[in-house]
């Protein structure tokens, strides 16, 4: 009876605190707020039988990067250290026509890669991330001429007008096994 | 003498902390809802190579991982050192690639299907031997969405 006039005794929620603190710090440590990032690349579809005969190319127009089973690159039949890749896709992807044994404009230019399969792939991605700057150095460059702005504050539609002018077209040939798996 | 002083004498009055729960659980639920648990646990040793022109991934429950490298130290005795590939949590051949992206679609709603990435994450070391084939698979597989995961860094 004497407790009913008192009525329920309160709950101390003085470690409530304490309680939530304690999940607080848990769920802190377990989270992971990096963002996955990456190179982001299309792969082409698989050949159909009956397929159309492929337009054909000027083999001007076509950047030939090859990587072999050392790690060494050979682009357009010569010897190249891989630091000298950007500049030199940078001059064929620009050329438009001005040395008659180069691309005829950046729109036609296409760059092929070819790698072993003995290749490392630490190579291979060093090799994608140039070609990839190339383009985006070329991208930015048209992109400050024409908007004033860098390529990455443009808005969608002028995106797409820089994107058509530099499209970046990376073929991918099948790799040859010349210097073996292992 | 101003009117500033006159509280001075009863001293400090007690900070309630009756809100303290509450603000901690905001807290909380802030951290509940964005953390993602590591659903996998590696089997492989992967370090990513460096890359300067990455770009970020899109919705992470859209993205299928495929780790590629050479077996953790633990698992060595019975699998090897030859690099080997990863889907889910256990090991799998390369002719598995096609089923677990198969899988992968059936689980998710069918208008995201176009949007769903492949994520190759490949150690340094791995020869590109067996990414090819894997890639191979995923063109097979009509997965043309790849993404090869980098760190951000110069060489």
């Amino acid at each position: 009876m004497a407790s009913k006039r008192r009525g329920l005794p309160e709950i101390n929620a003085g470690s409530m605190a304490d309680i939530a603190f304690l999940l607080l710090i848990f769920f802190l440590v377990t989270t992971t707020m990096d963002v996955d990032t990456g190179i982001a690349r299309k792969l082409p579809p698989m050949p159909e039988e009956e397929q159309e005969k492929p337009p054909e190319i000027h083999a001007k127009n076509i950047y030939t990067v090859l990587i072999n089973t050392h790690n060494q690159l050979l682009v357009e039949g010569e010897y190249m250290d891989i630091s000298q890749l950007k500049e030199g896709a940078k001059t064929f992807i620009d050329n438009n026509g001005r040395d008659p044994s180069s691309s005829e404009n950046p729109e036609k230019a296409i760059i092929s890669l070819q790698n072993d399969r003995g290749t490392q792939y630490v190579t291979y991605i060093r090799v994608q991330n140039e070609l990839a700057a190339a383009y985006n150095e070329l991208r930015n460059k048209e992109a400050l001429n024409k908007f004033g702005e860098r390529y990455i504050d443009l808005n969608k539609t002028q995106k797409k007008e820089i994107r058509k002018m530099y499209p970046q077209k990376i073929s991918e040939a099948e790799p040859k096994n010349i210097g073996g798996d292992s | 003498m101003s009117k500033f002083r006159k509280g001075g004498e009863k001293g400090m009055p007690a900070i309630s902390t009756a809100s303290l729960p509450d603000i901690v659980f905001m807290l909380l639920f802030f951290f509940m809802v964005t953390t993602v648990m590591r659903e996998t646990t590696l089997f492989v040793d992967v370090t990513t190579p460096k890359a300067t022109e990455i770009k970020k991934m899109g919705k992470k429950s859209l993205v299928s991982y495929i780790y590629i490298g050479s077996p953790i130290k633990r698992m060595q005795a019975s699998y090897g050192s030859a690099a080997r590939i990863q889907l889910n949590d256990a090991f799998a051949e390369v002719s598995e690639i096609q089923e677990f992206i198969a899988t992968e679609r059936e689980s998710r709603d069918e208008k995201e299907i176009p949007y769903m990435t492949a994520s190759i994450k490949a150690d340094e070391t791995v020869k590109m031997g067996i990414i090819t084939d894997v890639k191979q698979e995923l063109r097979k597989a009509n997965a043309l969405k790849i993404n090869y995961s980098t760190r951000k860094g110069n060489y």
